[in-house]
């Protein structure tokens, strides 16, 4: 049987996206990006709230993402997406508003305006891209490289000493009381996309009740600035992401479920 | 009232939808006169208090991209930190409004009174290629009467209003009559707002980024006509210019000097005249070369080391001399100082 007679409704496993729009993913291949885009816009389209979605890019490699996720979208300067979101969602209190950021864009630069929006409990959802590096500017230390991980920025790996140890901003916001639920997920197995995109669901019906923020981390590999195939950088992910951005539920309902702080207080293992 | 609660008030009247601010003296009574008036019930007008300028400017700059009346306001060391917000706002082409109460600079400088601003706020500021309509209120009446004009320039350029003001009107105290209560926004125009994709309409997006040069250049030559464009909104007030033999060009607080100035030296039958902008971009270039064509010389008076004195030689293109007095650093020139310096420039030089 040829290939093209498989092509029937019946066997059909796969569909595009309706609220993905027709433009080329930017995204190197392999990289997590698009498939947390496509998992907003189902459940966007799920929810039917596509009119009633507006959305926030970043700077870094998600700066195009209004080309790709087919709702009404703002672009932020680098690192004030959470004020952006602020200003939409104070004025449209019944409209969806969600943010996506990079680790340098969240927990760097926009410092600041993610702990504030936090704190606040801006009734937003923030998503949250950490892959341990600056993508889009070439694969700089982020605030979030791993000890003794090597960027263009650290040759010789992170050096905690000059450099200060990696930043887990995620137990840090969900310690504040403006944070409803805050969690961390991977997108890079099948299973993990299920689990992924069920967290996504959960963030936007806690904005449609109106219960606060709600913040997911996604690890993401980047195959390009790790310098490694998609699937070493997969592999790469597990053994040494995963010890120090454990997944899972950080807070639900308000609630810690877990000792953040001693999380917090974790030490950094150090990758070669 | 005070100038800053004259703009607060004014800002509920022309109903503002909201106002994102940060404290800074001396114009810290724009954000507190707001909070007291609970304009959540008054109009339903939202007034926030961010961490900072930089989230105050893009806080403003989400709340603009849904169409609605929003503001900020801030003193020169906190519109400099706006100045990235700023940039962003004028390449997205959003209507907002920005008050400055200059004080003076560089730096921390001081607290005082003073308009060494008027090249950031004339000359685009933040990165790149643009201009903000700049208004230039000389009175606690222009203060309230500024805003509503502001938002209307600002939605019929789609581009970031200013009213430079500075800590001397802020602070004054006079008598100003109040607009009445505009309603709040209800229409949009849905052509370019994000307020959620409708089925009417293609989804909307607001952004400055161009990455193909082409783009960014046809962007660019379209703002550069939109700021052409916008010399048809010049405002002025001139002062005995039509029998003037000497000229003084003065905005805002200097002005109101300047006002003294001319009085007197008509008293002493100098022919002197005033030409006060209202608007400081777009800048009355055509009505000063006219004036330039009548005049033996031009003094540019304001509260700095000569920053308006250059568009004034530009207007007037080297036809009469153009002097400049300036008293920088937060002091206040008075009209004696001014008088001494038309003295020595004009009359005996």
């Amino acid at each position: 049987m040829e290939v093209k007679d498989m092509i029937k409704e019946e066997n059909l496993v796969y569909r595009r996206t309706p609220l993905m729009t027709d433009a080329t993913l930017s995204y190197c291949p392999g990289c997590g990006h698009g498939t947390v885009h496509r998992l907003i816009m189902e459940v966007v389209e799920e929810m039917g709230i596509q009119q009633d979605t507006i959305g926030i890019s970043p700077v870094g490699c998600a700066v195009l993402a209004y080309d790709f996720m087919d709702v009404d979208f703002s672009e932020a300067a680098h690192g004030r997406a959470p004020a952006v979101a602020t200003g939409i969602k104070r004025l449209w209190p019944d409209k969806f508003v969600f943010t996506y950021q990079g680790d340098g864009d969240l927990a760097a630069i926009g410092t600041a305006e993610t702990i504030h929006a936090c704190n606040r409990g801006e009734n937003i959802c923030i998503f949250f891209i950490n892959n341990g590096i600056y993508g889009m500017t070439g694969g700089q230390m982020a605030p979030t490289t791993l000890e003794g991980m090597k960027s263009s920025t650290t040759p010789y790996g992170r050096d905690a000493m000059k450099m200060g140890p990696p930043f887990k901003i995620t137990e840090l916001i969900a310690q504040l009381p403006g944070t409803h639920y805050v969690t961390r997920h991977a997108v890079h197995k099948a299973g993990l996309v299920r689990k992924a995109k069920k967290a996504i669901r959960k963030a936007f019906e806690i904005q449609q009740e109106k219960k606060g923020l709600a913040f997911i981390e996604f690890l993401s590999n980047c195959n390009s600035g790790w310098k490694m195939t998609p699937n070493d950088s997969n592999q790469w992910l597990e053994e040494h992401m995963y010890p120090f951005y454990p997944l899972g539920d950080i807070k639900v309902d308000g609630k810690l479920v877990k000792d953040v702080c001693k999380d917090l207080m974790q030490k950094s293992p150090v990758t070669t | 009232m005070k100038g800053n609660e004259a703009i607060a008030e004014a800002a509920i009247l022309a109903g503002t939808d909201a106002y994102f601010g940060y404290p800074i003296t001396p114009q810290s009574e724009v954000l507190e006169y707001l909070a007291l008036q609970k304009p959540e019930e008054r109009t339903g007008m939202v007034v926030l208090q961010a961490e900072s300028e930089l989230a105050a400017i893009n806080m403003v700059y989400g709340a603009a991209g849904t169409g609605k009346r929003v503001m900020t306001s801030s003193s020169s060391p906190g519109i400099s930190l706006m100045q990235e917000g700023i940039s962003y706002i004028a390449g997205a082409e959003l209507p907002c409004l920005i008050v400055n109460v200059v004080r003076g600079g560089p730096g921390l400088g001081t607290i005082q009174p003073s308009q060494a601003d008027y090249f950031q706020a004339t000359k685009g500021g933040g990165h790149g290629d643009y201009h903000l309509i700049v208004l230039a209120p000389a009175s606690v009446q222009e203060m309230a009467d500024f805003v509503d004009l502001a938002y209307e320039l600002a939605f019929k350029y789609r581009n970031p209003a200013m009213i430079l003001s500075d800590g001397l009107i802020g602070q004054m105290m006079e008598k100003v009559e109040l607009p009445p209560q505009k309603p709040r926004t209800s229409e949009f125009d849905q052509s370019w707002v994000i307020t959620g994709k409708r089925p009417d309409r293609e989804r909307n997006i607001i952004t400055s980024l161009n990455l193909d040069p082409e783009l960014q250049y046809e962007h660019n030559l379209k703002l550069k006509e939109k700021y052409n464009r916008m010399s048809e909104d010049v405002m002025f007030e001139s002062l005995h210019c039509d029998d003037a033999e000497f000229l003084l060009v003065a905005y805002g607080s200097s002005a109101r000097i300047c006002q003294k100035v001319v009085a007197v030296a008509r008293g002493r039958g100098q022919r002197l005249g005033l030409l006060r902008p209202q608007t400081l971009f777009p800048f009355p270039t055509d009505e000063l070369a006219r004036l330039a064509g009548k005049v033996k010389g031009i003094m540019a008076v304001e509260l700095s080391t000569g920053q308006m004195v250059e568009d004034v030689k530009l207007a007037v293109n080297g036809r009469v001399p153009v002097y400049h007095y300036g008293m920088p650093g937060g002091k206040v020139h008075s009209p004696d100082d001014v008088l001494e310096a038309v003295e020595e420039n004009f009359i005996g030089g």
